[in-house]
């Protein structure tokens, strides 16, 4: 059986429609700018606020699915329909007002969308996304559901800034991925949805791996073990020559860029395309994996390779093709690669030319 | 299959010295981790060529509650000074993390966040990540802490032939 997507919806600070959004990152936009805050001032992509900041990441979860539930053309009360949200801290923001677990965030969304199948949620730090797509993806071809609806969203309230502010991560300026001169992550806020069905859609999920360092819980393997481990995963479903490009986490962190070169220089793909997208969005975080899915295969159907913004200069050791500009793109696969917290790294194969 | 849990309330620091004692990493964990670690120490305590680096078993957290205890503690750390040890344990896949990082597990670490406490959703999901073809067998934890004293803890090893 295989596992096509059927739909795709997005809200983010460039645009709430995949095309539109599209349109501006090859335009080389970026909302990344600087905020006040919690003291003290921080460089991120941020959405418009509404008045009322009760319930927003309901309202921008539900809007992306809803978006993407129109497109797929599915039945979300249909008891084959799964729902699996992607986050970190979804509603982390009303700690102190209301049940912030997220199984009942993702109970609010299944019953904002008319999901009548019990959710789960995939909270696996910054990977979220990719591997909520490879639980979707189990969830189809383990029979259980006909089609999956997998969104992610995140915020960036104060309880996230000042956490990566303390672990002095975030960079003062919009974040170069992959750059000699990189010296930290922006964060970002986004929802992103895609709806996966069996054998239909003019994308395949093809294969998805999650695999962990075993080195260190805040803090990228030197060797880039788990995230080489990931790539061997998913290697064997492409032929090179139908690799496009690899779209890296590319988080702008010295550790991470550095340990994603050496995953990538030990999986023998320093000669395929690399991008990052992280200059045009910061890091989503749960929205992530989606996210930057949705516009990698964009970018396939326009049959380009995106500039990764804010690279320049080579700026880690092993030498990978990182795409300073927009390119022509060869082949009809990509891969989405994933690192996060807890020593987790993800990656999945996508291909354009149908599931059905 | 192995399975195992720890009533709450249950002192974990003395079940540490009791039954582990030889990784004082432990003290730095939070709640949730401990439980997940200790769970995990009764599980494969007994392996055969254990602490060999493997990548075919996996580690998969299922929890309601997630992070929600130490998340409380970084909240309050904010008021004053944002603690960034605290704020790593502020993901519900830490856990993992950990279980991985002391059995030196390369396989796969997941996270999960259900409603309730239900055994047969949580083996649909296990039954699932056996789709990984490399994946042999599984340690499986049920861990929800709404507090630091209050938890349901559930442990489980899953080998492939057993689902």
């Amino acid at each position: 059986m295989k596992t096509g997507i059927v739909g795709t919806g997005l809200v983010t600070p460039l645009g709430n429609t995949p095309d539109g959004v599209f349109s501006a990152v090859r335009e080389g936009k970026s909302a990344l700018s600087l905020h006040p805050g919690f003291p003290e001032p921080f460089f991120a992509s941020l959405l418009p606020r509404p008045a009322g900041r009760e319930g927003f990441f309901g309202r921008i979860a539900l809007q992306a699915a809803e978006s993407a539930i129109r497109e797929a053309g599915i039945d979300p009360e249909d008891p084959s329909t799964g729902l699996v949200l992607s986050t970190i801290k979804g509603e982390i923001e009303q700690i102190d007002q209301k049940d912030v677990s997220l199984a009942a965030t993702a109970a609010h969304l299944a019953a904002g969308l008319g999901v009548t199948s019990s959710p789960i949620v995939v909270s696996n730090a910054c990977i979220s996304g990719v591997a909520a797509l490879v639980q979707g993806m189990r969830m189809i071809r383990s029979g259980r559901f006909r089609q999956v609806i997998v969104v992610g969203a995140e915020l960036q309230p104060p309880f996230v800034v000042t956490g990566f502010q303390s672990l002095k991560a975030l960079s003062p300026e919009a974040c170069k991925p992959f750059d000699a001169s990189r010296v930290g992550l922006n964060l970002g806020e986004a929802a992103a949805a895609i709806v996966l069905k069996a054998d239909e859609g003019d994308w395949e999920l093809v294969a998805g791996a999650i695999r962990n360092d075993a080195n260190h819980i805040s803090g990228p393997s030197r060797t880039g073990e788990g995230s080489y481990n990931a790539l061997r995963a998913v290697l064997p479903f492409v032929e090179k020559k139908d690799l496009a490009f690899v779209n890296v986490h590319g988080t702008a962190t010295v550790y991470n860029d550095e340990m994603e070169s050496i995953a990538l220089g030990r999986a023998g793909l320093t000669d395929v395309p690399v991008n990052a997208l992280k200059g045009y969005f910061g890091h989503t975080m749960g929205a992530a994996g989606l996210l930057e899915s949705i516009l990698s295969m964009k970018a396939l159907e326009a049959g380009i390779v995106p500039a990764t913004r804010g690279f320049s200069q080579l700026g880690v050791s092993v030498p990978v093709r990182v795409s300073d500009k927009e390119q022509p793109a060869i082949g009809n696969s990509f891969i989405k690669l994933l690192s996060g917290f807890g020593g987790v790294n993800g990656a999945i194969l996508l291909r354009k030319g149908g599931a059905r | 299959m192995k399975k195992t849990s720890i009533p709450c309330p249950s002192p974990l620091t003395q079940l540490y010295r009791q039954e582990v004692g030889d990784y004082p990493k432990f003290f730095k964990m939070d709640v949730l981790s401990r439980l997940g670690f200790l769970l995990t120490e009764r599980l494969v305590g007994t392996d055969e060529n254990r602490f060999q680096p493997r990548e075919d078993r996996a580690v998969l957290v299922f929890s309601r509650e997630g992070s929600i205890a130490n998340d409380r503690h970084y909240a309050e750390s904010m008021k004053d000074f944002p603690s960034p040890s605290l704020f790593v344990y502020t993901l519900p896949n830490i856990v993992a993390g950990e279980i991985a990082i002391r059995n030196k597990y390369a396989g796969e670490t997941s996270a999960f966040v259900m409603e309730k406490y239900d055994e047969e959703a949580i083996f649909a999901l296990v039954k699932e990540a056996f789709q990984d073809p490399v994946t042999q067998s599984a340690v499986v934890i049920w861990a929800d802490c709404p507090s630091d004293t209050l938890w349901d803890a559930r442990g489980w090893l899953v080998d492939r032939e057993e689902l």
